[in-house]
């Protein structure tokens, strides 16, 4: 289901040339639960970027259902990340002062779904997201704790149904207890048959994935699947 | 697609009330202004061209030209070409004449019970009132016999009268005191307002030929009103009554004409042309205002594109389009002019009419004056939005989102 060939990225500054992917090739089926893991450098959030159609490899290719991603103009990228794409950031990045609903529904804004459809499926996102009080949907994100603030975070991802959840350092900000319940939730996602890939630095965050890729200076150093 | 982007920015808005007023606050100034100054400009020029059309209707005055004193002009009038001759061949040869009346005119020092004034004195015929559209408060114009007769009575304008005799006193019967020469006062006029230029409220009118032998000691006259039939009669009765008196006159090339003729229309024209320029000059100052408000628009648009980087790179992620993150900057900044706009009218409305009430002007404030502010405040949130719209949309994403 994706599927990445040789992928380099070099950023050039001046003329200097550093290289954040060396030409990086591996495959991940759907259903998989994935974590990417290395030590800051190492390349794996440009990895991630590009996993994400936030941005796209200078060479070698990315495809996902086929479809190859690595040559989309900006638009298609946009597109592409809007319907298949399920982001989850670190530190989540609700949009302050706006409701639990709102933000669950930011990805359908300018989509052309009535808005009682919106609200329908950000109910029912929320609630598989395990935010069940309705009476919360009206409050202002920053007045949740920070456990129904993920939910939230990953009820705005699985609004669209993506094909990939991506979540990028998801615990980072989190104390252990926290991380702990994220982790878990993340896993029940993956039971329900979703596509889950995790960037992260912490080894103890990586043991909840079914499947770990360590990179280190822009290479794979080991591919390892658990069980 | 549109009533998400209203949502945005009304959300986006609201949530900077404070901010979001005070930036507004350049446009409300700039429109008001403009609003006002052009309401009042307009009721200015109204209230000029209905003051020259309160002279009389259909008016045609004929003037001496320049005398020429080795070369040098003395200024229009200061001829004394025009006879009471003129004025009796412009009644008899010109069809669509309805009445004609000379005037001689001169500033007099005038006395009564002890009051002085120096007081423009007109002598006239009976006509005048119709010409002039003159109208009598007291007592009555002199007739056409006192006329002939050179009777010394005089009819006083309201203004003179106020300060010969005191204000709303009837000075009928009463004697004034022209250069030495006792008159009889027989009638007061009313009040035709305005001031200054032109005012027919302080004045003395007596009798033309009372004027000619007692006052200015010749047959010169100053000017002939002439009163067309109708509106449209007005160019060929003038054309007429240039050529009878360049023939009278014995000149041949009309630029070396010793009088001039003037129509109300040409009066009103340039007296409204005047006060339209006016009123245009303050607007464009007022406008300077409106760029600046847009330049504090732009600014505005600026700080919150930079404070809200991190939304932008989280919109952007999650699949929003280049264009919407644009149409909706572009949207705010245009919504925000847009109420600047609609604040400033009717601010503009409300002054004007506050200061109109000083300035005994009635304000005019039209429907396109109003269409064409809320145009110009749409235009300079589109102008002004634009730079700071395009630079979120450029964003980056992934630099967007790491943004702190």
């Amino acid at each position: 289901m994706i599927e990445c060939k040789n992928l380099k990225k070099i950023y050039r500054n001046g003329d200097i040339e550093t290289a954040a992917l060396g030409g990086v090739t591996f495959k991940i089926e759907k259903g998989e639960f994935v974590a990417i893991v290395g030590p800051s450098g190492s390349g794996k959030s440009t990895l991630m970027h590009i996993l994400g159609a936030l941005d796209t490899p200078t060479s070698g290719e990315y495809l996902l259902d086929c479809k190859n991603v690595s040559q989309m103009s900006g638009d298609e990228l946009s597109d592409f990340r809007k319907e298949r794409i399920g982001f989850v950031f670190q530190s989540f990045n609700l949009l302050p002062r706006t409701t639990v609903l709102r933000n669950v529904m930011l990805p359908l804004l300018f989509s052309g779904i009535s808005q009682k459809e919106r609200e329908k499926r950000a109910r029912e996102s929320l609630k598989y997201a395990g935010l069940e009080e309705e009476k919360l949907y009206g409050n202002f994100s920053n007045q949740l704790s920070g456990g129904q603030i993920q939910r939230v975070a990953i009820a705005r991802a699985l609004i669209n149904d993506p094909a990939i959840i991506l979540a990028d350092e998801p615990t980072g900000n989190l104390d252990t207890k926290t991380s702990r319940v994220v982790m878990k939730a993340f896993q029940e996602l993956n039971r329900d048959g979703h596509t889950i890939i995790i960037i992260t630095h912490e080894k103890e965050i990586a043991e909840y994935a079914g499947r770990v890729i360590s990179i280190r200076d822009g290479l794979i150093e080991n591919d390892e699947i658990k069980k | 697609m549109i009533r998400d982007l209203l949502k945005e920015v009304l959300q986006s808005i609201s949530a900077n009330k404070v901010r979001s007023g005070l930036t507004i606050l350049g446009i409300v100034i700039g429109i008001a202004s403009v609003i006002a100054l052009v309401g009042i400009g307009q009721g200015a020029k109204n209230s000029v061209a209905k003051s020259i059309e309160s002279i009389g209707s259909n008016l045609i005055i004929v003037m001496p030209g320049a005398q020429r004193v080795g070369g040098i002009s003395q200024g229009a009038g200061s001829s004394q070409t025009l006879s009471e001759e003129d004025a009796e061949a412009i009644k008899a040869q010109i069809s669509g004449v309805a009445a004609v009346t000379p005037a001689v005119t001169g500033r007099y020092q005038l006395t009564a019970k002890g009051n002085n004034a120096n007081t423009e004195v007109s002598g006239t015929v009976q006509d005048y009132i119709t010409t002039r559209n003159i109208k009598m408060n007291i007592g009555s114009f002199f007739s056409d016999q006192q006329q002939k007769s050179s009777a010394k009575v005089a009819v006083l304008g309201p203004d003179t009268r106020d300060e010969l005799f005191g204000e709303n006193v009837n000075p009928v019967g009463q004697t004034v005191r022209v250069n030495k020469i006792d008159f009889q006062v027989i009638g007061v006029t009313e009040a035709k307002g305005g001031s200054g230029f032109g005012s027919e409220d302080d004045i003395v009118y007596v009798p033309l030929a009372t004027a000619q032998h007692f006052l200015a000691g010749n047959n010169y006259i100053s000017n002939i009103s002439i009163t067309a039939a109708d509106q449209n009669s007005m160019t060929s009765v003038q054309e007429q009554i240039s050529s009878l008196l360049l023939a009278r006159h014995k000149i041949s090339d009309p630029d070396q004409a010793d009088f001039r003729i003037m129509n109300q229309n040409d009066i009103i024209s340039t007296a409204t042309s005047v006060t339209g320029t006016f009123t245009m000059l303050l607007s464009a100052i007022a406008g300077i205002s409106l760029v600046v408000g847009g330049i504090g628009i732009m600014n505005m648009m600026l700080t919150t594109v930079t404070e809200r980087t991190k939304e932008i790179g989280l919109r952007k992620a999650v699949g929003i389009r280049k264009i919407y993150i644009n149409l909706q900057f572009l949207a705010e900044a245009t919504a925000l002019t847009f109420f600047g706009g609609f604040i400033g009218i009717l601010l503009g409305w409300i002054s004007s009419l506050v200061l109109s009430s000083f300035l005994s002007i009635t304000p005019e404030i039209s429907v396109s004056s109003i269409f064409l502010a809320f145009s110009v405040s749409t235009g300079i949130g589109i102008v002004f939005g634009f730079y700071p719209a395009r630079k979120a949309a450029a964003m980056n994403p992934i630099e967007a989102l790491r943004y702190e």
